[in-house]
Order: C-alpha cells, then sequence, then structure tokens
C-alpha cells in the first residue's frame, strides 16, 4: 500500500536528492553548530539596538510621553503606527500555518516555521506600544477583567480599544501554543540526535517527552486541523478589531467602513512581504536554498500581489468617496489630491511609490520568481506599508475639522529610538531563535519527500 | 538466533528503514493474528491509523463543547460586569439590558470562545497524548525521530517461525526483550 501519492508531474517542493536523514541533518545542523562570524556580527547590532530602545521606553516611562513628538492635534502618532504595522506582519505566520494548511497547500510546509516565529515575535513588538502609550504601564493589567485597586471598576467592553487587547492577547498566546505543538516532535528530534548533555537536557524538556506514537500523530494531526480552523477566523478577526480602532471613531479619513476588509487585506501583504525579506536572509544565511525555492518565493509573490489588488481597490475607494463627498476636510484624508501636494506630500507618494507602483513588477513571471527582486521588492512593501500607517493616522490628525489647530508632526530621538529598538528585540529573537529552534518543520516536510520527486524526475530524465 | 520459549510474554521491537516496507509489514503480521502494541514513526503516515484500527480521537467534539464554554464564560461576563454590577453610560450605550449591549460585546465574545477552545483543547491533547514537561522520552529506538521506523509487538506466542516471518516482511533489525 502506498502511504503517499507521486505526481509525476509536479515540480519537487525540496531540491536535491534527499531522504529523511538528510532532513533531520540539516535542520539539526545550525542547533548542533557554533554560531558564524556574521550571525554575531548581526546578533550584537541588534542587541544595540534594543538596548537603546530599551533606554528610550525607560526615559519614556520616566518623563512620561511628553518626550514624543506628539502634541494636542496629532496625539497618535509613530507609537500607533508602529503598532499597526508590526501586527499587520503578524499576520503572515498563523495564515500560513492556518490557511494554508486548510487548503492543503504543501509548500507551506518549508516557511510555516519561521513565519509563525515572525508573527509572534512581531506581536511581541507591537503589544509595547500601547502598553507605554498608557504613560504608567504599571497599571496595564487594568484593561483585564480583574478586581483592581478600586474594587469592582472594570474595563469598557463597548470600547474597541478593549477589542483590541482581546483580540491581540488571544492571537499572541493561540499562535504560541499552534506554534509550540508542531515544534514539539521537532524539539523530540534535536533531543534524540543531540550529543551535548545540556543541549540534550533542555530539548528533553521541551519536547514533553514525544515518542512519534501512532495515536500521538493522530491526535496531532486531529488537533492541528482543529486549532487552524479556529486560528482562521481569528487571523481575519485581529485587524479587523485593529481597524475599529480607526472606524468607528469620528475622525475624518478614520471612519470608513471598508477600513476591517482592508485592514486585513493590508496585513496579509505586508506580513508576507515580511517573510521574503526575513527568509531571504534565512535562506542563504542558514543554508536552507534546497528548502525554500523559487517555487515557494513565486507563491508568496502571488499572494502579495492578490492581496495588493484588495488593497488597490480599497485605495481607490477612499480616494473617490473623498472627492465625491465635496467636503472640504475630506480633501486633506491621508489619499486625496489635497495629501498629494499638502505638507505630507513626500510621505503620500513613498506609500504610492512603495505600496503601488513598485509591487506591479510582480506581475511578470521572471521578477517573481527572482529571489533578489523578491528580496527587494518585500523591503519597498515593508516601507509602503509602514509609511500606509503613518498616513491614515498622522496626515489624517494634522487636518482637523478646526483649521486653527492645524499643525505638523516631528518624530523626537524617543519616538525613533523606540521604533529602532523594537527592530533589535525582533531581530535578537530571532537570531537565536534560528541557532536553536528547529528552523523548518522537518517532521511535516518529511511527509512530502516522496510525494513529487522521483516520478518527477524520472519523467525529467 | 535463540531458541524462542513458547509462553512467555516478550516484547519486540522490529526496526523497518521505510515506511512502505513498514506497512507491508505490519499487514502480514495483522494477517498472523499477531497484535501490534505500538508503532513509532517520525511523521505521520497517512493510512496507518485505519491499518491499526485506531478508530476516531473525541478532540473535535471536545473543541465544540470548550467553545460553548468559552462563549458562556464571556457572556456571563459581559453581562455581570457591564449590566449587572456596574452599568455606565457610554456614549449614550444601552447599558441596562444584555441584549441591547450585545453588539458591542460581540468582538470579545468572539475573542474569548476562541482563546478558550484553543487553550483548553491544546491541554486535552497533551493529557491525551501523555506529554507533559520533563517526562520520560516514550521512543524506545532515537531513531525513530529521525528516520527509521519501529514496530513494538507483546506476545507469549513468539516462534523462531515468527520471527523469520518478520525477518522476510523487509525488518531491518528486530530486538527482543522480556517482560
Amino acid at each position: 500500500m502506498m502511504s503517499s501519492y507521486e505526481s509525476p508531474i509536479r515540480k519537487p517542493l525540496i531540491l536535491g536528492k534527499k531522504y529523511y536523514n538528510d532532513l533531520t541533518k540539516d535542520v539539526s545542523c545550525p542547533v548542533e553548530t557554533k554560531a558564524g562570524k556574521l550571525w554575531w556580527i548581526s546578533f550584537i547590532i541588534a542587541l544595540t539596538a534594543m538596548i537603546w530602545g530599551g533606554v528610550c521606553i525607560f526615559y519614556t516611562i520616566g518623563k512620561g510621553i511628553g518626550t514624543w513628538g506628539l502634541n494636542r492635534t496629532i496625539n497618535w502618532a509613530w507609537d500607533i503606527t508602529n503598532f499597526v504595522w508590526w501586527v499587520g506582519i503578524g499576520h503572515a505566520g498563523t495564515l500560513i500555518s492556518a490557511v494554508l494548511l486548510l487548503f492543503r497547500q504543501k509548500w507551506r510546509l518549508s516557511i510555516n516555521r519561521s513565519a509563525e516565529a515572525m508573527t509572534i515575535f512581531a506581536v511581541m513588538q507591537a503589544s509595547i506600544f500601547p502598553i507605554i502609550h498608557m504613560g504608567r504601564p504599571w497599571n496595564s493589567y487594568w484593561v483585564f477583567p480583574i478586581p483592581n485597586k478600586f474594587g469592582t471598576f472594570w474595563p469598557n467592553f463597548n470600547s474597541p480599544l478593549l477589542w483590541d487587547v482581546f483580540a491581540i492577547s488571544t492571537y499572541f498566546s493561540v499562535s504560541t501554543i499552534f506554534w509550540f505543538l508542531g515544534l514539539i516532535p521537532d524539539f523530540a528530534m534535536l533531543r534524540d540526535c543531540s550529543v551535548k548533555p545540556l543541549q540534550k537536557k533542555i530539548y528533553s524538556i521541551l519536547s514533553f517527552g514525544w515518542g512519534g506514537k501512532a495515536k500521538q500523530w493522530k491526535n496531532f494531526e486531529e488537533v492541528s486541523l482543529i486549532l487552524s480552523g479556529i486560528c482562521t477566523p481569528l487571523v481575519f478577526s485581529v485587524h479587523t478589531i485593529v481597524s475599529f480602532d480607526f472606524a468607528t471613531s469620528v475622525i475624518k479619513g478614520w471612519h470608513s467602513t471598508i477600513f476591517p476588509p482592508y485592514f486585513v487585506a493590508g496585513a496579509i501583504f505586508s506580513g508576507f512581504a515580511m517573510v521574503q525579506t526575513l527568509l531571504g536572509i534565512a535562506r542563504k544565511v542558514l543554508h536552507l536554498e534546497d528548502y525554500i525555492t523559487q517555487k515557494h518565493v513565486e507563491n508568496m509573490n502571488m499572494v502579495i500581489i492578490a492581496t495588493w489588488g484588495i488593497v488597490g481597490i480599497a485605495y481607490i475607494s477612499e480616494f473617490i468617496l473623498a472627492w465625491y463627498s465635496g467636503s472640504p476636510f475630506e480633501d486633506f484624508t491621508y489619499f486625496s489630491t489635497g495629501a498629494s501636494t499638502g505638507p505630507y506630500w513626500w510621505a503620500f507618494w513613498i506609500l504610492i511609490i512603495c505600496n503601488v507602483l513598485i509591487p506591479q513588477a510582480l506581475w511578470f513571471k521572471r521578477i517573481r520568481k527572482s529571489f533578489l527582486w523578491s528580496f527587494v521588492i518585500s523591503i519597498f512593501i515593508n516601507i509602503g506599508m509602514w509609511f500606509e500607517r503613518f498616513d491614515i493616522i498622522v496626515l489624517n490628525l494634522s487636518h482637523d475639522y478646526l483649521p486653527s489647530t492645524w499643525t505638523g508632526f516631528l518624530p523626537s530621538f524617543v519616538d525613533i529610538g523606540i521604533f529602532i529598538g523594537t527592530f533589535g528585540f525582533f531581530f535578537v529573537l530571532y537570531l537565536l531563535y534560528g541557532i536553536t529552534f528547529p528552523v523548518i518543520a522537518q517532521s511535516e516536510l518529511k511527509t512530502i519527500l516522496k510525494s513529487s520527486n522521483e516520478k518527477y524526475r524520472r519523467k525529467q530524465v | 538466533m535463540k531458541n524462542i520459549e513458547e509462553n512467555r510474554c516478550r516484547i519486540i521491537y522490529v526496526l523497518y528503514k521505510d515506511e512502505e516496507v513498514l506497512l507491508k509489514g505490519i499487514k502480514i503480521l495483522i494477517d498472523k493474528g499477531v497484535k501490534i502494541k505500538e508503532v513509532y514513526t517520525p511523521f505521520t503516515i497517512h493510512g496507518l491509523d485505519k491499518i491499526l484500527n485506531l478508530g476516531k480521537t473525541s478532540l473535535s467534539k471536545m473543541a465544540f463543547i470548550y467553545g460553548f464554554l468559552g462563549m458562556f464564560l464571556s457572556f456571563v461576563l459581559t453581562w455581570y460586569t457591564m449590566n449587572y454590577d456596574w452599568p455606565q453610560n457610554i456614549g449614550g450605550k444601552p447599558s441596562f439590558f444584555w441584549h441591547m449591549n450585545v453588539p458591542a460585546f460581540v468582538p470579545v465574545i468572539f475573542e474569548l470562545t476562541i482563546f478558550c477552545t484553543a487553550h483548553l483543547i491544546c491541554i486535552s491533547y497533551l493529557i491525551k497524548c501523555a506529554l507533559f514537561t520533563g517526562s520520560k522520552d516514550q521512543n524506545p529506538d532515537t531513531r525513530t525521530t529521525d528516520d527509521k521506523f519501529m514496530l513494538e509487538i507483546i506476545d507469549q506466542k513468539i516462534s523462531n517461525e515468527l520471527i523469520n516471518f518478520i525477518k522476510k516482511s523487509g525488518a531491518l533489525e528486530i530486538t527482543m526483550k522480556d517482560l
């Protein structure tokens, strides 16, 4: 009886003539060998940025958020921009693991582990911003419905900001357990092949005694499917709720009913771009060329261009609605002729160039399949998506209903420092993950090793 | 190999190098009436559960119940905090009746339903598979998480004939232990 179907026409998802043991070796190699010079240089740079960010956060907490570039008109700026940007980036991981699992997309197996790690680390960065924006982060537990020093004073469940708390914390914890359950069999593999006693002990604790029994695998498949089923609406709900922060307000340019699907598509768009950026680096540094192939890059680019389509429609709708309303205030929304020629013209045009013009190159197959071009375009999309959030927040707030309050925004060194710090923290976590965790879901990838390689190769010969 | 003493309970570990050979071997042994206690594999083998007659898991039903539990908890939480214990007039929204206030609670109800389902199903899965932090490794051979597949047989009627049969089925290695 064949346990797997070998397709004679489907291109292999893993390059080279590999057997199960080769996958084990390739995945355990970065864990067992010492980190290289490049890793240490990257780690020191990331750690320095993280420490600088930490110093800026302590300065903010000590002095108050007056140290930021905020003013009475623009009272949300870099903090919420960074929050939405990081949450958006955190959307690709669970989408790849959950939604692509439901669609039985096997190509996800080479990239899902690292994308999920990216999700978790990105959501961690995102959660920093609302907490420090509270001004008194030691009271941040007040957002949870637990008794506090005021007695029965409950958080307001009618508020989109509280919905955010529940959405982000649920997304973080559910993504983490989904990620960890998939890691257990791979930790068991590392436990069994590691030779250093301390390493063996750590992986033994993390593997929870996994034995790879038939019943365990059956339960594993079932629980993965259940978690995928419930994570799929969760992924879509999180950015929908983040968009409610704006859509339920009365600020012009924010109170738009198009925001929930537009934000979700934008999050997937930026999340996949970040996966392209990170895997572009990881592929070379961790020698994963056989596992992250042109097919993976092309498929991710297809998702990027598809979600761009949704984002593009939202841009056009926003522009037309602002123009058709005939309201002079609407002419200063982030997508209007006023925005393109006003004081923030540069932010508007960076968004247009990075998010609208450059991604069009992905319609061409040669560019879509190119590692270098995909990497370069993904960086532009990351920049563009940051500016999209900056424009929505700062540009809309800068020209409010009261012309006498119109003003600009200039970030302080603390604003910039905290943003750089979150980058540092993100890369510190990602670099540590790269040398201590199995970066590829080897136990799942082994299931497709025989699914396309042999017959395809024979046909090619 | 030593002569095998009849009617003595033994544990046999049979190692295979390929899942196709393993599945063939299992079928042959089941046809011979040998009871297979466990199969250890480095990854999921589709069809193995049917051959071993493992039956359906109850995890899906449990997830459904946990979902309802989470939803019920969120109903109670929103009603108690917002309508019963300390009703507040927030932006003129109705605050005295839960059914009038509920549209604003939908996001929290949804998130708590997912939260409870995911965490409780995860705990149930770990308990069902006997997976706990620091527990002893359950696989008898370290190669079963790498590239080898292992059968565990506990039987009293193990004869030389059967062992030869297992060997012929493509077994790479056979280890026997007294229970």
